[in-house]
């Protein structure tokens, strides 16, 4: 069998894309847990639902303009939203770049509403009356489609990749946005983790249901990983994840061990927050080998 | 004399070529593209490759013995060896990648057929050159968009033909409308097989390649050998959004489902509690 042929050249998608990557993720992947606790969490981890909301919003706020200061033009960031030659909208549904804008915008959107109401069930009384709307049947409605939305966010970037004629992202075409998605939701419940760790308040039973869905989603990413790596070397193109970059598999595995080995107590005498910070690093590692890996 | 707005393509022979580079300088004269600094390579080839100052690109295919005599991937023209040359340039695909991706609607097909990038609307956002599968398209800093051949649109929209065709000695690359260029090379192609040139082969004339090429060439070897992707490997990125989608949907299922099986037991136990 012969390999995939690639004479693309590289895009030189960098360091701004990387943070959008990995914070888009956490935004996505934080705000999808909060509206899982909202949703099937007892009353007790509903605290932990706060804080995802809040960290979802905030994890979000620097991602435009990460995207913004990508640009070639930057001041032309709306030609992405505007159709700047025939006027109207510019949507299209095939290009993942035009879909992930509007996702982006109609997040932002959900994730700023439920940042407000989370903030009103804990600090800001003026916002109580939304946060007693967010509780009910509608703030349900809301948190699906919130949630929906951001695991777009936190998914449709791989499928950005896959969407090319590059090497390795082309080549794992069906797999990218799923692993980038399992391995959003798996560096969401580890920063959920490090916060509830850190905060005394939080119920502990809540930080062990966080501790189980952590693993759940990184055994998730796992498998996609091998489905990953498994696709890239029926290409042929497995090579391009080797050499300097190749340095990140160590990071990643890291990441993805880093639960289950605290979970065994081999952590015990290292910092509470310091498997989680592994687990983040992992995350990071990861989106660095396949956007820095692919184009070298 | 008027170019009428209908299809209009370049045909470039590479059997004629002999690597003059009169359209590299041309298309850089005309266009007024400033070139990227002087690379010393181990060939004839300075130009690299197409990229956004580089519209055009003679590339030098060596197929000669090395030192011991040894011919890599042998041709049968010439007793084997050969020193192939091509023109290479933006192919404005039927079925253009580029296109395709373009999130801000910056990459149009033009009256007469080819693929022009607007300058005015292109955000410099850089998904056409993750998409070309020519590595035709390359980011200019200056202007912080994206550029490549516009198959000279302003010189068309004068009745002039395109600056690389009009200076190229050999007549290698041929300019016209794209029926017409068809007839000529489907002429051209059964001379040369008549010849004994049984790997002269044309690229991009029928659909097989991105539903046609408006630039499309006569090679004298495998697509491959000039850095081409065979009609096997010739694919549309928008062949993986279905699937790209598809898993990300999977995935995002099993997620809730993970997350469900943590999360669901606590609320269970809560409910048990309650007398």
């Amino acid at each position: 069998m012969t390999g995939a042929e690639h004479f693309a050249a590289p895009p030189n998608w960098e360091w701004w894309i990387l943070a959008y990557f990995f914070f888009g993720g956490l935004a996505g992947g934080s705000y999808a847990i909060g509206a899982l606790i909202r949703l099937v969490g007892s009353p007790a981890d509903q605290r932990a639902a706060r804080t995802a909301f809040i960290v979802g919003f905030l994890a979000l706020i620097p991602c435009p303009i990460f995207l913004v200061a990508d640009l070639g033009t930057p001041l032309r960031f709306t030609n992405m939203l505007v159709d700047a030659s025939e006027g109207g909208l510019s949507f299209k549904y095939w290009s993942p770049m035009s879909l992930g804008s509007w996702a982006l915008l109609g997040f932002g959107l959900f994730s700023f509403v439920s940042f407000l109401g989370a903030l009103g069930e804990s600090a800001v009384s003026a916002l109580d009356p939304l946060a007693r709307l967010l509780r009910g049947t509608a703030g349900a409605v809301w948190s699906v489609i919130g949630a929906g939305l951001g695991l777009f966010v936190a998914g449709y970037t791989g499928v950005l990749l896959a969407v090319s004629n590059q090497a390795v992202w082309s080549d794992a075409g069906w797999v990218l946005g799923g692993l980038f998605l399992a391995s959003a939701l798996a560096g969401s419940a580890a920063l959920q983790l490090l916060l509830a760790r850190s905060r005394r308040e939080v119920d502990a039973g809540t930080t062990a249901r966080l501790e189980v869905a952590d693993r759940n989603f990184v055994i998730l990413e796992a498998i996609l990983l091998v489905l990953f790596v498994a696709s890239v070397a029926i290409a042929g193109t497995v090579g391009k994840l080797l050499g300097i970059w190749g340095l990140l598999w160590i990071v990643i595995v890291l990441g993805l061990a880093a639960p289950f080995v605290a979970r065994s107590g081999a952590m015990r005498t290292w910092p509470p927050a310091a498997g989680a910070l592994v687990a983040l690093l992992g995350v990071l590692a990861l989106r660095a080998l396949v956007i820095f890996g692919a184009q070298s | 004399m008027a170019i009428e707005a209908r299809p209009v393509g370049f045909f470039t022979d590479t059997s004629i070529c002999i690597g003059c580079k009169a359209c590299e300088v041309a298309c850089k004269e005309w266009n007024q593209l400033e070139g990227d600094p002087i690379q010393f390579r181990d060939d004839y080839d300075n130009t690299g490759r197409l990229d956004a100052q580089n519209w055009r690109h003679v590339q030098f295919v060596e197929k000669v013995p090395d030192n011991k005599g040894f011919i890599p991937t042998p041709t049968p023209i010439a007793g084997g060896q050969a020193w192939l040359m091509m023109s290479d340039v933006c192919k404005h695909c039927q079925q253009a990648s580029c296109l395709e991706v373009c999130p801000t609607n910056a990459i149009v097909r033009t009256e007469f057929d080819t693929v022009l990038i607007q300058q005015s609307v292109c955000n410099g956002c850089r998904d056409c050159i993750s998409a070309c599968p020519y590595g035709v398209i390359g980011f200019n800093e200056k202007t912080g968009t994206a550029h490549k051949c516009t198959m000279c649109y302003d010189r068309l929209q004068n009745g002039m033909q395109p600056a690389c065709a009009k200076a190229c000695p050999t007549e290698s690359i041929k300019f016209g409308y794209l029926d017409e260029l068809h007839a000529a090379a489907d002429r051209r192609m059964a001379a040369l097989q008549q010849g004994g040139y049984k790997q002269a082969r044309l690229y991009g004339r029928d659909a097989s390649v991105y539903g046609g090429l408006n630039a499309f060439f006569l090679l004298m070897d495998t697509p491959e050998t000039y850095d081409l992707p065979n009609a096997e490997n010739a694919k549309l990125p928008s062949r993986n959004n279905v699937p790209g989608y598809l898993g990300g949907a999977v995935t995002a299922v099993a997620g809730l489902v993970a997350g469900v099986l943590a999360f669901r037991s606590s609320r269970m136990s809560d409910m048990e509690k309650r007398p």
